[in-house]
């Protein structure tokens, strides 16, 4: 342990901790803007800087362990004076048109800038004198490098989260800038649309591309049928936008904001999720008969899924020589898609070009994933628009509806139903157990032999899990499978899912089954989650996750009602030729840069 | 002004034997070195001033099996080319030093990072290099050095910026703590040197720390090799005594007409006449690595404080804000007080920004960038408004 | 896509200088050399060669002054702008290449032979003023002495 003094009180914390740590020990906050507990340690920005007794300069708060004996002042003169130049620095650099911006009211910079009452700019307006343009190219990530405060925490995100590097910083000086490969847009690099540097940025420079215009103006047009579907992950996260503490489910009261929105049917991705399930099992299954039975040696095992964009979209840039092993589905999403205009328009009797398909998403990357030209297997735009949970919260207000105190409201139907292995689809490690009840009930008759259902190994938030189930006694169609050690791993935030491949690749992991979810947690950490985000968020919304399974009244896949009769009515089996028509897809390899 | 000259000295480019030097020090206790260098109050060359012997020891203790030794020739100061001429006439010399400071720490590699403006030197340093090597064989040592080379940037010359740049990455310098001689280039116990120091150290190891010490003053030891420039007619490169004041340089190097000297490059202090007499050259009163830039009445300070805030601006790293910012604040500032744009007053908000540059900025270059504009600016305002 | 053309002289890059992180410089460094700028396509197949992303190539190659990304002559003219050369007639150098040359600060010679740029302090400043071309120094400029250099230049 290490003794010092923070504003004349003593302290003790052990050794290693940084002084913001220790002041925060003793309930002094002091200010920060680089500083992010999933990153590493900038010490870039100096707004945390802190003046220690006998020091030449003041010290970086984030970035200087305590040493014994230190004397730290949080709040002295020359403290204050350097805080307040340096925001104000900041805001010569950046455009602070804040009553425009996409982030007024939600930015980091502007708490600052209020918190120490900063007026008048006393220096240049720096901003105007650099020819700034607005990268709007991608469908996902909206980049404003007027906004930019250069804290790189989108750059770190980039780099130690997401093993991604798109985005770099480049030039020095008055030059300095965050950019892409050569400044390209957004749209045209290895970028996984995650978002996580969306979650991060404390400005307004990074932001999703927001389509709330486009869905008012479907939602108000009285000639189309509007439909919404709304992700896992998006029922334990959108309370925190609206006053509540992370971990609050608020799935009753989504869907009743959804209906007083005026969407015309309000539905549940967790439908498609289930669908998935039987889709990517059977696939699953199918390439391990074709490996064990007919020895077939271009069968492509480790089969992934597909149910992250991010990912997808990362092997294809990155490890496009692993394409023939990522599931053929679609996400739950474009399923979804895919069916409204099909499926729901046959039995609701309309006209698919009068239906619009929204989704309600945790996710930026799905932006993407709607306007991929394959995504159209309905003669139509699968998905007409998504929107970020952040920007349903943003509907909600606008629309003036009191989320407090909502009575809850349940699914319309059909595709409304689903399991509690749908929703787990928005943790990381969901899919796979959702996989696995199923798979395994399937190939044995029996319930997978964890307790509740519970497969608590492939939980958690390790970066890599890996986890085997041993299968035995089989059905007799499934006989082939009798002994076998069924392998699978888990990777969530692409960083790991990078780690994950190139163990695949040198042979050092060796598994059947992969599953990828390109945000830290899962879709629960996703790019379009609430702000803030970190590990302790990310805990609570996964508890949120597993107890909303728990309340299910169906925990397995193939067991919901809805799923048994769409095969019953619509798509025949898994696989099936309709299935292939709508719910599986094909891969692009794509640049490196 | 009657002419005087202030002693001239000759250690750095004194051509000796460095075989003989090795053939002392491979028998020699590691920590007999240090404490040799000890002995001499050497301060490092570079500008900073840190005691060498001292450094030394710090790496000296670290238990690790592989450390470092760097010699900085990323001499990239506006008005300092002394390294240049070092390794130019005796890089065997600066080899020699890095070979004793490995010795002192225990390290067996050592890299000299060469500043790009430098490239025309590597055929010369290469040559001298497999003659060092040959001597190294020939005492049974291992040490190795090889020479890398930077690309154009100035704030490689700060010392964890270098590590970053010799890893392979933009020269951002780091957070301190961790300082280099427990984790340097590749997280490894690093000494780092600058030119001249080596070939101090050497010269210390060959006639003593006491002959060391009998030049100079109490807080600066020694001989020093200055770059000279500017409005004087004797341009060029000097070792002189360290501790002289400004005036008896000027007496001796000035034109006639010196109304100001920069002493320290664009990161050292501006000396205006009226101070001439007062100041000492040296760590008791400004410290130098070596650049003494003399302007004559014909010199307009706005130009030249103007000129060292372009280089700041544009060679500053960029990653924190009072260092990126500021320097284009004081910029734009001092162009718009010029212009009169902004009023005199803004000068003084102006040297207060300075102040916060110098308290809170990340690295010695945002630290050091209040020096010349404080000084110029508070020696020659009418200068910088009118 | 993204079909690999074999970049030969990256390849042999990466082979003399390894493939590790550090080797980054030296390999931009050599490929300055043969090229005088670091091309879209040398980038990419230098992140290819070393495993890191094309986006940390082009992030690091733009913070060194002497790695340009940019489109460059044979022969690379940087002018010394700093306080010495500055105060000993820099700008009439300048002024005396670009009539020579009929190119702007900044600008490359349509026939790619020569780019005029500018430089931070070049370390010559008690022969002020100074400027190198490609690795060269050259110092005591007047605008007769740099007339005849480039003369020499333009025959080559």
């Amino acid at each position: 342990m290490v003794s010092l003094s923070v504003n004349g009180m003593l302290v003790k914390v052990p050794e290693g901790t940084t002084i913001l740590d220790a002041a925060k020990k003793m309930n002094f906050r002091i200010p920060t803007l680089c500083q992010h507990d999933d990153l590493c340690v900038a010490g870039n920005c100096r707004v945390c800087v802190v003046e220690q007794l006998g020091a030449k300069s003041l010290v970086a708060a984030c970035a200087v362990p305590v040493s014994e004996g230190m004397q730290i002042l949080t709040n002295s003169l020359k403290v204050r004076s350097a805080r307040k130049h340096i925001i104000e620095l900041l805001l010569s650099e950046h455009n602070a048109d804040c009553t425009k911006c996409y982030k007024n009211g939600m930015c980091e910079l502007q708490n600052l800038s209020n918190e120490f009452a900063v007026g008048d700019h006393i220096f240049i307006d720096l901003n105007t004198i650099k020819e700034y343009t607005i990268d709007r190219f991608s469908p996902s990530i909206q980049k404003d490098d007027s906004k930019c405060i250069r804290c790189q925490r989108c750059v770190r995100t980039c780099e130690q989260l997401q093993g991604v590097n798109a985005l770099t910083v480049a030039f020095k000086g008055d030059q300095q800038r965050i950019t892409t490969f050569e400044d390209l847009s957004m749209a045209e690099v290895i970028c996984t649309n995650c978002g996580q540097c969306i979650n991060r940025c404390p400005t307004g420079a990074l932001v999703e591309r927001t389509y709330l215009d486009e869905v008012w103006d479907a939602i108000l047009d009285p000639t189309k049928h509007v439909v919404v579907q709304t992700a896992p992950a998006v029922r334990v996260g959108l309370g925190e936008e609206l006053g509540f503490e992370p971990g609050k489910r608020v799935t009753g009261q989504m869907v009743a904001a959804l209906k007083r929105l005026g969407f015309d049917s309000v539905l549940d991705t967790d439908f498609t999720a289930d669908l998935t399930i039987m889709e990517e099992g059977t696939e699953l299954l199918t390439r391990l008969k074709r490996a064990l039975v007919d020895k077939d040696s271009d069968v492509a095992l480790p089969m992934t899924t597909s149910c992250s964009p991010g990912w997808v979209k990362f092997i294809e840039h990155t490890f496009p020589e692993y394409l023939p092993n990522v599931s053929s589905c679609k996400s739950p999403q474009q399923m979804f898609g895919a069916l409204a205009k099909t499926y729901y328009a046959d039995v609701r009797k309309l006209d698919p070009k009068d239906i619009v398909s929204v989704s309600i998403m945790p996710c930026t990357a799905k932006k993407y994933e709607a306007n991929r030209p394959e995504m159209r297997s309905s003669g139509y735009k699968d998905v007409d628009y998504v929107l970020t949970t952040r920007e349903l919260a943003r509907m909600i207000k606008q629309a003036g509806v009191d989320f407090n105190m909502l009575k809850e409201d349940k699914y319309d139907s059909i595709m409304g139903a689903s399991s509690g292995a749908g929703v787990i689809f928005g943790a990381t490690g969901g899919v796979m157990e959702a996989a696995l009840r199923t798979a395994y009930e399937i190939v044995t008759g029996r319930e997978v032999p964890f307790e509740n259902l519970n497969i608590t190994p492939v939980r958690g938030m390790e970066g890599v899990r890996q986890a085997s189930v041993l299968i035995e006694d089989c059905k007799e169609e499934w006989s082939f499978l009798n002994g076998v050690e069924l392998k699978c791993a888990v990777a969530h935030g692409l960083v790991n899912a990078r780690e994950l491949m190139d163990g695949v690749k040198s042979g050092e992991i060796n598994v059947h089954f992969i599953e990828v979810m390109a945000c830290p947690g899962g879709c629960l950490g996703g790019g379009g989650q609430p702000i803030p985000t970190n590990e302790e968020i990310r805990r609570k919304r996964t508890e949120a996750i597993y107890a909303e399974d728990m309340s299910m009244e169906v925990r397995k896949s193939h067991e919901n009602p809805e799923i048994i009769s769409i095969y019953k009515e619509f798509l025949g089996e898994p696989l099936g030729h309709k299935s292939h028509e709508l719910l599986h897809t094909h891969y692009t390899e794509r640049v490196r840069y | 002004m009657s002419s005087q000259h202030v002693k001239r000295v000759d250690l750095i480019f004194e051509k000796i034997e460095c075989r003989d030097v090795l053939k002392k020090i491979v028998d020699m206790e590691p920590d007999a070195i240090s404490q040799e260098i000890l002995d001499s109050d050497l301060k490092g060359r570079g500008g900073a001033g840190f005691p060498t012997g001292l450094k030394w020891r710090f790496a000296a203790k670290e238990k690790e099996s592989i450390k470092y030794i760097i010699c900085n020739a990323d001499e990239g100061e506006p008005g300092t080319f002394k390294d240049r001429e070092i390794l130019d006439q005796v890089p065997g010399k600066v080899f020699c030093g890095m070979a004793i400071a490995g010795k002192a720490i225990g390290a067996k590699m050592g890299y000299v990072y060469l500043r790009g403006e430098y490239k025309f030197l590597i055929p010369k340093l290469n040559k001298e290099l497999i003659e060092f090597h040959k001597t190294m064989d020939e005492f049974n040592q291992n040490f190795r050095i090889q020479i890398r080379l930077g690309s154009g940037a100035y704030i490689c010359g700060e010392e964890s910026a270098l590590f970053e740049s010799m890893e392979g990455k933009r020269g951002e310098p780091r957070n301190k703590p961790p300082y280099p001689t427990t984790s340097g280039l590749f997280g490894k116990p690093t000494v780092i040197n600058n030119v001249e120091t080596l070939v101090h150290t050497v010269m210390i190891m060959n006639y003593g720390a006491a002959h060391f010490r009998e030049l100079g003053t109490k807080d600066s030891r020694g001989s020093k090799v200055f770059s000279i420039s500017g409005d004087t007619p004797k341009a060029g490169i000097y070792e002189l005594e360290l501790g002289m004041t400004v005036d008896e340089f000027v007496n001796d190097f000035g034109d006639g007409d010196t109304k100001a000297v920069q002493v320290g490059g664009a990161s050292g202090f501006c000396v205006p006449r009226k101070k001439f007499d007062e100041t000492i050259i040296g760590f008791e009163g400004v410290p130098t690595g070596g650049s003494m830039k003399l302007f004559n009445s014909s010199r307009s300070m706005y130009n030249v404080l103007h000129n060292y805030l372009d280089f700041f601006t544009e060679e500053s790293c960029g990653q924190c804000t009072p260092c990126r910012v500021g320097c284009q604040q004081l910029l734009k500032g001092v162009e718009a007080v010029k212009q009169g744009e902004k009023n005199s007053k803004y000068l003084d908000e102006l040297v207060k920004l300075a102040k916060t540059m110098k308290r809170a900025s990340k690295c010695g270059l945002g630290q050091s960038v209040g020096n010349a504009f404080g000084s110029i600016v508070e020696n020659f305002k009418e200068e910088i408004i009118y | 896509m993204d079909t690999i053309i074999e970049n030969e002289l990256v390849r042999e890059l990466a082979n003399t200088h390894g493939r590790s992180r550090e080797s980054l410089m030296p390999i931009l460094q050599d490929l300055v050399v043969h090229n005088r700028f670091l091309s879209k396509q040398d980038m990419i197949d230098v992140a290819r060669e070393l495993d890191i992303s094309a986006a940390d190539v082009y992030g690091t190659a733009t913070f060194y002054s002497f790695l340009d990304t940019e489109v460059r002559g044979k022969y690379v003219i940087r002018i010394c702008k700093t306080i010495s050369c500055a105060m000993k007639g820099k700008n009439e150098i300048l002024g005396t290449i670009e009539e020579i040359l009929k190119v702007k600060l900044g600008e490359t010679t349509p026939d790619r032979k020569f780019s005029l740029l500018e430089a931070n302090c070049i370390g010559w400043c008690h022969k002020a003023p100074a400027m190198l071309i490609n690795d060269t120094p050259y110092t005591e400029l007047t605008p007769r002495k740099v007339t005849e250099i480039l003369r020499e230049y333009i025959k080559n």
